[in-house]
């Protein structure tokens, strides 16, 4: 091959991979700037000037006929489309960490390199198209994300949380690599496109192995996506985890394991088998019943925000297993509209709470050493703080489902897909679903509207902390965002349909 | 455009009461008035366009269009239509829209903006439903107008408002997802026979389906219009949304909310799914029945002023669900009537039951007695609309249950006979709560203040407009659906002539 050509197309292959080489970039820049002068402003700006830089070359012109960047890598739209909503979830948290760890009187700029390394790790994963990169982006992921957890570390929650997602991550790698090993130790290769090939040939099935590999692989994600038989773990670290980073595990993590599950199993062809996809709708029903049975018994904010996403997940799956055109906008609208909503809501939790100071000696101190999530802390809260509890209430009638907001369209669009694929039994598990969880909706609601309560306002008054400005700014954002999109829906759509082109 | 601006100038005129209240309190009920002031002018002036004062268009005969693309990817467009049916509705709507306002002038002190802004997408919503033909549209509006109903019965309401908003909102919510999931199988059955993806009103008409599909899709679509209307084993929710209302939220839940229940059996389930609907007819007219006289039987045991009402409701609906079943002439002028002649006079009970409570801040019957002679006025008007609500002739239900019933009586006989019984246990109660309320000594010694000029405006007009339209029913008549063509496949023939 002739020098010129083969430097042009490296060129090419970086230009491509420019959005996440500039996120680890970013990475390496905060850090050598948090090294030499250690405050924390200036690292948070540089941090979302690395964001935003990533997010800027999404839109460079691709140059390249075939997306696929080395075996590893496939930069599609559909990828693009994911690293974008994750770079800017990476952004909203960022702006939500900065007042909640103290703003700049404390050390917290590690924090940051952390992020940036956790969007990295989703951004890898959400375009990976082989074994060895998906596994490479979910341990950047997992242990940017558990140091992230047990970030205030003097305090007993979020170290317990910490604890629990570590091991949590250990096990639930060790199943996919053993899932991997096995679906390699059939076909010979790792490589999606490769695997999806094979079975596509007329005698290409999956053996015993190859089922058993995919069946780990499915375990495995599934801890990850806290689907429900292996969903144990998920309102522990939600609760324990610092509200931010709650906000970070429940979007970024979540959304860009099933990114990458639904490339998997459309290039691998893994729909083709009748039993994971049936394991698959009944993992699918149990965590929308279980999730939301399970919320209406929690008194703790977070923890009903905790089963509410793992039923929002069990939602997402059943619009997943239609595995078309359809399926692809489908999750995709459903997951912009989960990422909108439950950084508000976790942003609505994070501006009520005091959140972690670093006080001289390197301690983080938590003023109440908890965040503001019981349900009592909410009472009356629209009475004195309306424009909160308004974004709070926008937020929870998205996740019910109700029109004006993205999550009815992206509900609409989920039962859409179910509905065209004939989905019947995890369409009905929707709307069941979709009935029980008015009631815990409904109770947080109705908590905030609750007039009077003279005695609990003044308990309230105590922990009341005044937002910034950019966390005000942010939230607001996001409202109009969950409000503009709920009623135009039709340019993300528009946007989506392109996402979808290349997968399918 | 006028359609459109029927909804809109609702939305703006709720933002603004509710800035505007924070800016300057008490504004907040004269923004509201004016804007539903203006909205009842635009509905009486397109009355007056389409037909003379004394007739309304026919059902079908569409006055006014607006086509928009909405969501193209599903062939989701903002489409409003308005045909004499939906007219009629939106004028009643408008009209309870001002009665609301009206009887909350003094009764709502606290964020008064915030209720009005509740009320004004109440209505707004109420009204999209009336006007949307396009099925997305009409979910949208369906599932919007409960979030704020959903607040004032929970921010406003009485004692027991959590318990019974958060009720009715499960019950609403819930049963509307059923419909979702049946307009989507409807919408899907259509795009794989035709390869059309569209949720229009019109295209959707004549799908073609298997029985057995046909039958589960409509009874996705009944168990919504069901529970709203309400029919009878899905009525537990009204009772106690209607008694923990605010009086406004009550006279828009009897006398809005309800008849979307009604217009959908009306509008959808007929005409869209013709052969099921025949097939469902007599377990829909039994319900029907059961209604009735269950929800009168039920109201004489009653001794919440307002509870009774919302039994009496019940009661009245069903005889506007046998008469859409029956589906021939008399007994769909007939539904068409009982629909407004409630609206008016149940809204007016809900009024009085209002004016009650904010003087003696009770509703509890046995705590009042004698309260002719402290307020005549209000009595009077109470013995006027009892006597309404029971059906004497003059009257706007007399009219609406009469030619139900001689509709029903050449489908089914029996039925027929069994829902009479009701003119017997409609008088107990109705005379029962006049009795309680206001006959005898006034033993508790109230001393209350009569109806003040703006009660008396208000009640007076409806009282006018209940005798109206048992005086001169042929408009509202006019406005039915009609049964030339046996089977509603007259929607579109009809639309054809019109429009294009």
């Amino acid at each position: 091959m002739p020098s010129a050509l083969h430097s042009d197309s490296l060129h090419f292959d970086l230009l491509a991979l420019s959005p996440l080489i500039l996120l680890a970039a970013a990475a390496i820049v905060v850090m050598l700037a948090a090294a030499f002068y250690r405050h924390p402003r200036p690292v948070m700006m540089l941090t979302l000037a690395g964001l935003v830089l990533s997010v800027a070359s999404l839109f460079l012109p691709q140059g390249r006929a075939s997306p696929q960047v080395t075996a590893l890598l496939i930069l599609d739209h559909y990828a693009l489309f994911f690293i974008g909503l994750i770079v800017v979830a990476t952004f909203v948290v960022t702006v939500l960490c900065y007042r909640y760890f103290g703003g700049d009187e404390s050390r917290h700029e590690a924090l940051y390199i952390l992020l940036l390394l956790a969007a990295l790790g989703g951004g890898v994963l959400v375009a990976s198209s082989h074994f060895a990169s998906f596994l490479l982006g979910l341990e950047i992921l997992s242990i940017s994300l558990f140091a992230l957890i047990a970030y205030p570390r003097f305090t007993e929650h979020p170290l317990e949380a910490g604890i629990k997602y570590l091991i949590l991550a250990g096990f639930s790698s060790g199943l996919l690599l053993f899932g991997m090993a096995l679906v390699y130790a059939q076909l010979g290769t790792m490589q999606f496109v490769k695997i999806g090939t094979m079975l596509a040939a007329p005698d290409g099935a999956l053996e015993l192995y190859g089922l058993a590999g995919l069946a780990l692989i499915v375990t495995g994600v599934g801890f990850k996506l806290a689907l429900v038989p292996f969903h144990m773990w998920t309102p522990d670290v939600y609760e324990g985890a610092p509200a931010p980073i709650t906000a970070f595990i429940a979007t970024v993590s979540k959304g860009a394991m099933l990114a990458l599950l639904l490339r998997y199993f459309l290039m691998a062809g893994a729909y083709q088998s009748q039993s994971i996809t049936l394991a698959l709708s009944l993992i699918a029903v149990a965590t929308i019943l279980v999730g939301n049975l399970l919320a209406l018994l929690q008194d703790n904010i977070k923890r009903i925000l905790a089963y509410s996403s793992i039923a929002q997940l069990g939602y997402l799956l059943v619009g997943f297993l239609a595995f078309d055109r359809l399926a692809i906008e489908a999750v995709a609208y459903f997951l912009t509209a989960y990422f909108v909503t439950m950084l508000g809501a976790f942003g609505v939790v994070t501006v009520l709470s005091d959140g972690f100071n670093d006080g001289s000696g390197g301690e983080f101190h938590g003023a109440a050493e908890r965040d503001s999530d019981r349900l009592a802390d909410y009472a009356g809260l629209f009475w004195h703080r309306p424009w909160l509890a308004g974004v709070f209430t926008a937020m929870l009638l998205s996740l019910a489902g109700i029109p004006l907001t993205m999550g009815f369209i992206g509900k609409f669009y989920i039962l859409t897909a179910g509905v065209e694929a004939s989905l019947w039994i995890p369409v009905i598990a929707l709307v069941v679903g979709s009935i029980i969880a008015l009631f815990y909706y409904l109770r947080i609601i109705t908590v905030m509207y609750a007039p009077g309560l003279e005695a609990t306002r003044e308990a309230i008054m105590l922990r009341v902390v005044s937002p910034s400005f950019a966390e005000s700014a942010t939230l607001a954002a996001l409202a109009l965002l969950l409000i503009w999109l709920g009623i135009f829906p039709a340019q993300l759509i528009g946007v989506l349909e392109g996402a979808g082109v290349d997968l399918t | 455009m006028i359609l459109a601006a029927l909804i809109f100038i609702l939305v703006a005129g709720g933002l603004l009461s509710w800035i505007a209240d924070r800016w300057h309190p008490g504004a907040a009920k004269w923004l509201a008035l004016a804007t539903v002031g203006i909205e009842f002018v635009l509905a009486i002036w397109l009355w007056l366009q389409s037909a003379s004062a004394m007739a309304l268009p026919a059902h079908g005969r569409w006055l006014a269009e607006t086509r928009a693309e909405w969501i193209p990817r599903f062939g989701v467009s903002f489409h409003l239509a308005m045909d004499g049916i939906s007219l009629i509705l939106v004028v009643l709507t408008a009209f309870l829209g001002i009665v609301s306002v009206a009887c909350s002038w003094t009764e709502i002190q606290k964020r008064t903006g915030f209720f009005y802004f509740n009320l004004l997408w109440t209505v707004a919503g109420a009204i999209g439903v009336f006007l949307a033909l396009d099925l997305f549209l009409f979910f949208f509006f369906w599932e919007l107008m409960l979030v704020p109903m959903y607040f004032l019965i929970g921010i406003w309401g009485h004692e027991n408002r959590q318990y019974a908003s958060i009720k009715f909102f499960i019950f609403a919510q819930g049963s509307g997802m059923f419909m979702l999931v049946a307009i989507l199988a409807l919408v899907f059955l259509h795009y794989r026979s035709t390869g059309v993806l569209t949720f229009d009103y019109f295209e959707l008409l004549n799908t073609t389906m298997s029985p057995s599909t046909e039958l589960w899709i409509m009874l996705g679509f009944f168990i919504a219009f069901a529970v709203k209307t309400p029919i009878v084993p899905f009525h537990i929710w009204l009772p106690d949304a209607h008694t923990e209302a605010p009086t406004a939220g009550s006279v828009i839940l009897a006398g809005v909310l309800l008849k979307t229940g009604a217009y959908g059996l009306l509008r959808f389930i007929v005409p869209l799914f013709p052969e099921a609907a025949t097939y469902f007819a007599p377990v829909a007219m039994v319900l029907g029945a059961t209604g009735v006289l269950y929800g009168a039987f039920l109201a004489f045991a009653q001794t919440d002023f307002k509870r009774l009402v919302a039994y009496t409701s019940v009661s009245h609906l069903g005889f506007a669900v046998l008469g859409i079943f029956a589906w021939n002439p008399w007994s769909l002028g007939g539904a068409v009537m009982q629909m407004i002649a409630h609206g008016i006079s149940t809204g007016a009970l809900f009024v009085i039951a209002g004016i009650l409570q904010e003087r003696t801040h009770t509703r509890d019957m046995r705590r009042f007695e004698g309260l002719w002679s402290v307020m005549p006025r209000l009595a009077a008007m109470g013995l006027f609309f009892a006597i309404a609500a029971l059906g004497l002739p003059g009257m706007g239900n007399f009219v609406g249950e009469f030619l139900v019933l001689m509709g029903l009586s050449s489908t089914s006989s029996v039925l027929a006979a069994v829902a009479t019984v009701v003119f017997v246990a409609s008088v107990v109660y109705a005379l029962a709560l006049v009795q309680k309320t206001f006959h005898g000594e006034n033993t508790h010694g109230w001393q209350l203040r009569d109806l003040s000029g703006r009660e008396m405006a208000t009640l007076y007009s409806m009282a006018a407009i209940t005798l109206w339209l048992g005086l001169y029913p042929q408009p509202v008549l006019n406005a039915a659906p009609n049964t030339a063509n046996s089977l509603p496949s007259i929607a579109v023939t009809r639309h054809e002539i019109n429009v294009e």
